[in-house]
């Protein structure tokens, strides 16, 4: 078992399936199980490629009106009748 | 034959007192499943399930305008003197967490149901349910938080009553307290007087008490440095009062159910649409953490020491001034505004840019393992 | 949280998605199996950033919802009985049996403990030796590392007293038995990223050729979802049916060998039955002989379960990807997280809870025609 904090918080964990994980390692956790050391590097790498993305294409701005119907409307009338609308 | 035998039966499960039911027809929900009615933990969680208590049973049984007004405080004309009124009893385990106790709790969780109900907290009564073999000592320190929080609190608590049952039939300690306080002339809130158009703030961080409880509730246990935020907020609410007047709507603690069921309540009660930034919403790294750990929502999660305000636009400035300007109010945050939009509705803009329904929790939060 | 906070970055999220709208020439249906990834895409409102072509079916990515009611009714019954302490995660106590649920099993006097990993029940078995503490495992290959262990530690440590009521359902076979069924839509699947940690995701490359269909590996963030479903459009628009990796910094092609072994040993392979969608050969897991005294179900022996499902309940549809939530009649009717119809609407991994709980009611075009204003410029 080990410590692993989560942000500040500190939780005990199993740690005997990551053996190779050090102390300073990140890790996915599971229901109280490390499962997968993060490979930190991997991550610097895709975040850099996700922060590329799409740069080149703000020059273009083709696909704006597409795009802006997305995302905007929650879908929800009230839940179970019991809101004073309509 | 066989009909008219069953209708007398029903009868007369209507009529014996042991055995009464409630009229459940007008319920939104069917019977419960396992066939006969009881009650679960989900309706004592500040969510629907209560709400439907509240509403079906006690509401119908007790009926008359104070109680109907279903605000944190009940407003009493005493011919000529206006009061509010308040109760609230207390159950919390551990008894001892972090950041405070059941007794302080006790203190300022009434003293609060009077403060944003406009009132001059002033008055308290303390009934306290032991079990037998429950040790002294941690009566005697829950005791001394509640003689400090009162003082803190500037409220005195004048009678209050004492039972013992036995052994296995209470979990240490309960407590209820009932308050009274003097209504501040001129000052009208209300959660049925916000208005569209109105500004929403809160007076500082959201889930720290509820994930104070839950780091030491067994089974979740993780180590933190989350306080609850136990507080009493009359003080606070005097300085928001001082600086805008009338231009406040509407106050709420947002106890159980969370900054959202308050919301919703209001939105609900006021017939208006509720509207909040969830990128402004203030919660503590380590809150969020731990809610990202249990599969929580901070807006689900209770606070004891913070408040919810509805002002009119013009004011919330001055508003927000006054709060940062006081110890407990430091963190205080614009969150979100009222709109005619959607009515009875929370909605929030997430961090996406996409908006999202925020609807109140059915009654207790669960941890939610993926 | 580091590794977190960063793939939840609006921005750079927006900025995906108008990539994935500059590439799709096509409609295209695309399934993600993992019902954590669905409550994700659900919450952010991702299938509302795609374009209008692309459609997210939500598969039966909840194990709870998988869990044949005969089972959910025995565990009520194992709960219900004298001298148990009944463990699980939380979501588990509002699940519908045909009665009752957990929840009222503990109302009425069970001792039913919510529980964040299956070794609290371990220690709860040491710490009770005179209670039999049953612990109620289900899930993908995600958890079963979790409930392997917890197996093992109290073999190791002679416990008498604890026992694992399994419901472990695998997700390769549940991708075929999707691909196979009559009238199938599904063209490409995100594959479930943190069942790959455990497994990896070389059982994938059979699959993919066998039924030319894309499978990417993608994680839980807004921006992994947004990734995954990049790179599967840009596949369908090539023709093309490969095994990619959209979540490298967690996941790699042989998985986690340490966990492997020890599933190897603690489980083996058996049919399951699925609820809502009949039984799929080889799609579940089973205490092993060696480890078959710690089974519940032999260990309690429950009869005369007579089950019954509501006949207004359409999870089965729900989670096959037939339809989604809110064209059930019962939705948000007859069937909601407080009274809910079937699992799919209480478990935190079912498409109807997802649904419900981040209000998915009307579609955007009945919104806006009830005027409520809130269609509308994604802000930027």
């Amino acid at each position: 078992m080990g410590r692993v904090n989560f942000g500040g918080v500190v939780k005990r964990v199993c740690l005997d399936y990551v053996p190779e994980v050090e102390v300073g390692d990140y890790t996915i956790v599971h229901v109280g199980f490390a499962l997968s050391k993060i490979d930190q590097e991997t991550a610097e790498k895709t975040l850099a490629i996700f922060r590329e993305m799409g740069m080149l294409d703000e020059e273009l701005a083709g696909e704006d009106e597409a795009f802006a119907r997305a995302a905007a409307a929650p879908q929800s009338a009230c839940p179970d009748g019991s809101c004073s609308a309509k | 034959m066989s009909e008219n035998v069953a209708a007398s039966e029903a009868e007369q499960l209507k009529t014996t007192p042991a055995g009464a039911g409630p009229d459940f027809s007008n319920w939104s929900c069917p019977l419960p499943l396992a066939g006969y009615p009881t009650i679960v933990m989900g309706h004592g969680g500040g969510g629907k399930l209560g709400n439907e208590l509240v509403e079906h049973l006690f509401l119908a049984a007790f009926r008359n305008p104070e109680l109907e007004n279903l605000g944190d405080a009940a407003v009493l004309d005493l011919g000529g003197a206006k009061l509010a009124m308040s109760t609230d009893s207390f159950v919390v385990q551990p008894l001892f967490f972090p950041g405070g106790s059941i007794g302080e709790l006790a203190v300022n969780g009434t003293v609060n149901d009077l403060a944003v109900s406009g009132a001059e907290p002033r008055f308290l009564s303390a009934s306290f349910i032991l079990e037998e073999g429950f040790p002294l000592a941690q009566l005697a320190a829950i005791v001394a938080d509640m003689a400090k929080a009162a003082a803190t609190a500037g409220v005195k608590i004048v009678t209050g009553d004492t039972k013992v049952v036995e052994r296995g039939h209470g979990d240490g300690c309960y407590i209820n307290t009932a308050g009274v306080g003097a209504l501040r002339a001129g000052i009208e809130v209300g959660p049925e007087r916000a208005r569209a158009g109105d500004a929403i703030l809160v007076s500082g961080t959201i889930g720290d008490h509820g994930m104070a409880i839950m780091s030491v509730r067994e089974g979740l246990e993780f180590e933190s440095q989350i306080r609850s935020d136990c507080a009493a907020l009359n003080g606070l609410i005097a300085e928001v009062l001082a600086a805008a007047g009338t231009a406040v709507h509407t106050m709420r603690d947002p106890t159980r159910g969370g900054l959202a069921s308050t919301l919703n309540e209001i939105a609900q009660s006021s017939g208006v649409g509720v509207e909040i930034d969830e990128l402004s919403l203030p919660v503590r790294a380590e809150v969020q953490a731990a809610c990202e750990l249990l599969g929580l929502d901070p807006v689900y999660v209770a606070n004891e020491g913070k408040a919810v305000f509805f002002v009119a636009p013009e004011a919330a400035e001055q508003v927000l001034e006054a709060l940062r300007a006081h110890p407990l109010g430091r963190d205080a945050a614009r969150i979100g505004r009222v709109t005619a939009e959607h009515k009875g509705m929370l909605v929030a803009r997430t961090a996406m840019g996409a908006n999202r329904v925020i609807p109140t929790q059915i009654g207790e939060q669960l941890p939610r393992i993926c | 949280m580091k590794y977190l906070t960063e793939f939840r970055n609006g921005e750079i999220a927006q900025r995906m998605a108008r990539e994935i709208h500059a590439i799709a020439t096509r409609p295209w249906k695309i399934m993600e199996v993992c019902g954590g990834q669905t409550h994700s895409i659900i919450k952010n409102g991702i299938d509302q950033m795609l374009p209008d072509g692309i459609e997210m079916i939500h598969g039966p990515g909840c194990p709870v919802c998988v869990t044949p009611l005969e089972l959910i009714d025995k565990a009520l019954a194992i709960a219900a009985a004298p001298g148990v302490i009944f463990c699980s995660f939380g979501d588990m106590l509002r699940v519908p049996g045909t009665e009752a649920d957990l929840f009222q099993v503990k109302g009425a006097g069970g001792d039913v403990r919510v529980v964040y990993s299956p070794l609290d029940a371990v220690e709860l078995a040491a710490k009770n030796p005179d209670k039999q503490v049953v612990f109620f495992g289900v899930g993908f290959e995600t958890t079963a590392p979790a409930n392997a262990m917890s197996v093992h530690v109290a073999k190791r440590r002679g416990l008498k007293n604890f026992s694992l009521l399994v419901s472990h359902v695998l997700v390769p076979p549940a991708i075929a038995a999707i691909l196979e069924s009559p009238g199938n839509m599904v063209q490409g699947f995100l594959l479930a990223g943190h069942v790959c940690s455990v497994m990896g995701y070389w059982e994938y490359p059979p699959l993919a050729a066998k039924y030319r269909v894309p499978l990417v590996v993608t994680g839980f963030e807004p921006l992994d979802l947004l990734d995954g479903i990049r790179r599967t459009v840009m596949q369908l628009e090539a023709g093309q049916h490969e095994v990619e990796n959209a979540y490298e910094r967690i996941v790699t092609l042989d998985g986690n060998q340490a966990a492997q072994k020890l599933l190897a040993e603690v489980f083996e392979v058996t049919d399951r039955a699925w609820r809502g969608i009949g039984v799929i050969p080889k799609s579940g897991w089973r205490l092993s002989a060696a480890y078959r005294e710690f089974d519940a179900e032999e260990r309690f022996h429950i009869t005369g379960i007579h089950t019954e499902e509501s006949p207004l309940c359409r999870a089965g549809d729900v989670l096959r990807g037939a339809i989604k939530p809110a064209e059930c009649s019962a939705f948000g009717m007859e069937c909601t997280p407080r009274h809910p119809l079937g699992a799919t609407m209480v478990s935190s991994e079912g498409a109807c809870a997802a649904y419900f709980n981040y209000g998915r009611f009307l579609s955007a075009e009945d919104l806006a025609s009830a005027g409520s204003g809130l269609t509308g410029v994604a802000h930027v």
